[in-house]
């Protein structure tokens, strides 16, 4: 089963939100998270910042996806340590659902940046300077993934990310129907495992 | 040794042997790995706890989040389908999840342990690789027994020497922060190692392990000795007979090699660390409780906008700064050994005037531990609200808060903004500096607030180092 459309390529405005420790809590407050599922997040997205009061619709006008000109973008280029706090992948799910494919930022927090990949959304490590001339050309951004570059007017920038993860984005693959593949080495794994280490296997007991 | 297959030059398909859920995130996994048509591998061994956003008022029922009965409800249903055993809001055995995982030996040394939730790497004090990871990422590991792992590289951290009166893992764990940054362990599996890690107490390597995730790395832990392996004996879930004989042996042998190298190498002399406070919104804004709120290097920096957030203003002593009120809890700091110390120095005082001073056990043993050796009169004699378990006013998620604007001291591990309530400005430092504060009723230094010769304090401290 294919767990999200899949993003070989982004390509659109990219909105600044320059700031260093997004946390996930900021991306989507605990209290915006209203029932038990991934969807209907993106209305609480960033909803501290996005509006006046707690609680509240009301746009803050300052704040860069209440800008026209950055509402509908596909794209955040962030500050380091991005996706940082709570493991909560509602923060994905709300960015995902509010129509971001790509989060460029110098680095990310790891179970955030786990999130982003099973949930198609392209993390992208660019370093700091290079950030900046992308929200400095003011240019529609292109990420492709097959490349990996990011490319803006005449900017060109390259980045890294392992095979796997790029894989499972470009063609948006199920991580454990991959996983599924490996069950003989699974069930092997487990019978010698209970030998060497029975404490580690307990009965049912609920 | 939990590699079950190599799935290219820096990822692995790893054995998980325990998985633990919470109602906030867990519900969401389960429901979803229900629509999927899969099912849990091995039901007996995955673990799920109410503790995110149940009551923890005195006679609670369930939560007081809007919205949030669903998440507990969801919890109970999925995990009576899938067979999988519950620490619900009633049961003796309900706490915060990584209060409760080494209470009951879930957590065993040398074992892969994962929890959506970023804070499991506290169970890493075991000598666990114990990791947080999505709910999609929980799914993965309950419907295979397995995660797909990015080798991450390795740091250690060693804490030599020892830490002076008044300074604990959580000053240490500040203060690595501050000076490295809360990204300064990206990527990375840290070892704590060193004097000061070897001499504290279980709690004290939970409160360590706990604050790597705010250092921003994948996991922590501390090499298991006899303090790990004397805790665990006897414990619901810990093996038992010859079987102990076994794990023991097995345990045992966890020790990093002498020679080991590391991707990266910290050493902190313990013996300089002060108790430290947060100042930002970040953990890494934090300083020696000596000290004065810093300078921002220019407007519009992340300095400016933590100091206007804050409402403070560079120079101003921290100490001395007036608070709101004073938070004890979190599975950073509300163990026995955490409580017993808040005692010693609140025995015979009292909370400052209209300060709100709350204490929620992390667990409900924690609760009747702290019940029998009496704890809970000093802390209501005292002034201190004293509740029942769970995450409670560590994070808002709606119900319970403090006002907009209130300036709190929480024992807690996150500073971030709006964690406790929409504008509230949080300062985040250790249970003594939390005690020291509500009395002062403004930020306070712990080492001024020694216990009380005349009130019996000092035993109770004695005996709670003996313990
Ligand atoms: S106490 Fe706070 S940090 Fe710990 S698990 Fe609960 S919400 Fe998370």
């Amino acid at each position: 089963m294919s767990a999200f459309p899949p993003v070989p390529r982004v390509s659109g405005v990219a909105a600044p939100l320059l700031r260093a420790n997004v946390d996930t809590d900021a991306i989507i407050p605990s209290r915006e998270i209203k029932g038990v599922g991934k969807t209907g997040l993106a209305e609480g997205l960033f909803a501290g910042w996005r509006y006046l009061q707690p609680g509240s619709r009301e746009p803050d006008p300052d704040f860069v996806l209440n800008d026209p000109a950055f509402a509908a973008a596909p794209i955040l280029l962030a500050g380091e340590n991005f996706g940082c706090g709570s493991s909560r992948e509602h923060a994905v799910w709300a960015l995902h659902e509010y129509g971001v494919r790509a989060v460029i930022a110098p680095s990310f927090a790891p179970i955030f940046r786990g999130n982003c990949v099973t949930n198609g959304i392209i993390p992208v490590v660019l370093d700091a300077p290079a950030i900046l001339a992308l929200a400095a050309t003011g240019n529609p951004v292109t990420i492709d993934l097959l490349a990996r570059t990011v490319t803006s007017g005449d900017v060109t920038a390259p980045f890294a990310i392992d095979a796997e993860a790029s894989a499972m984005l470009a063609q948006g693959l199920d991580a454990i129907d991959l996983t599924l593949q490996h069950v003989d080495a699974i069930s092997a794994f487990h019978t010698a495992d209970r030998t060497a280490r029975p404490w580690i296997y307990l009965e049912p007991q609920s | 040794m939990h590699v079950v297959a190599s799935l290219g030059a820096d990822e692995d398909l790893i054995a998980i042997d325990r998985v633990f859920l919470h109602e906030r995130t867990g519900s969401v996994a389960l429901r979803s790995l229900a629509a999927s048509g899969r099912r849990v591998a091995d039901p007996g061994r995955v673990f799920a706890v109410t503790d995110h956003i149940v009551d923890t008022l005195p006679g609670r029922t369930g939560t007081r989040v809007p919205g949030g009965s669903a998440f507990l409800e969801a919890t109970r249903e999925e995990t009576r389908k899938a067979g999988i055993r519950l620490f619900d809001v009633e049961d003796p055995d309900q706490g915060i999840v990584h209060v409760i995982s080494p209470e009951l030996a879930i957590v065993l040394p040398g074992a892969t342990l994962v929890c959506p939730d970023s804070h499991s790497c506290s169970q890493g004090a075991f000598g666990a690789l114990a990791w947080g990871i999505g709910s999609t990422e929980a799914e993965h590991a309950m419907a295979t027994g397995t995660l797909r792992v990015t080798r991450p590289k390795t740091m250690r951290v060693r804490f030599t020497g020892r830490p002076g009166p008044g300074v604990t893992a959580k000053d240490m764990a500040l203060a690595l922060i501050a000076a490295h940054g809360a990204g300064g362990g990206k990527g990375h599996a840290i070892e704590f190692a060193g004097e000061a890690v070897s001499a504290l107490d279980l709690e004290g390597r939970l409160t360590l392990c706990n604050m790597a995730a705010e250092f921003g790395a994948m996991t922590a832990f501390i090499a298991p000795d006899e303090t790990v392996f004397a805790y665990l004996k006897g414990r619901r879930y810990a093996p038992t007979g010859p079987g102990w004989e076994k794990a023991l042996a097995a345990w045992r042998a966890l020790v990093t090699d002498p020679g080991a190298v590391f991707d990266r190498e910290i050493v902190i002399d313990a013996g300089t660390i002060t108790p430290m406070v947060s100042w930002g919104v970040s953990p890494q804004q934090s300083a020696p409780i000596t000290t004065c709120v810093p300078a921002a290097p220019g407007p519009e920096s992340a300095v400016e906008r933590a100091l206007d957030y804050m409402g403070l203003v560079p120079g101003q002593p921290l100490i001395g700064t007036p608070i709101d009120a004073a938070f004890i809890g979190s599975c950073t700091n509300s163990r026995i050994a955490d409580l017993r110390r808040v005692a010693a120095i609140v025995q015979g005082r009292h909370v400052a005037p209209g300060i709100a001073a709350i204490i929620v056990p992390g667990s409900s043993a924690v609760r009747r531990a702290a019940e029998a050796e009496g704890l809970d009169r000093i802390f209501t004699e005292a002034g201190f609200d004293w509740r029942m378990s769970g995450c409670s006013l560590c994070f808002y998620a709606g119900g319970d808060g403090f006002a907009p604007g209130a300036r709190v001291i929480s024992s807690t591990n996150r500073n971030f903004e709006g964690r406790q309530g929409p504008g509230v400005r949080t300062h985040i430092a250790s249970p003594e500096t939390v005690a020291a504060s509500a009395l002062a009723g403004a930020i306070a230094d712990p080492r001024d607030w020694a216990p009380r010769a005349d009130t019996g304090a000092r035993e109770l401290a004695a005996g709670a180092e003996a313990r």
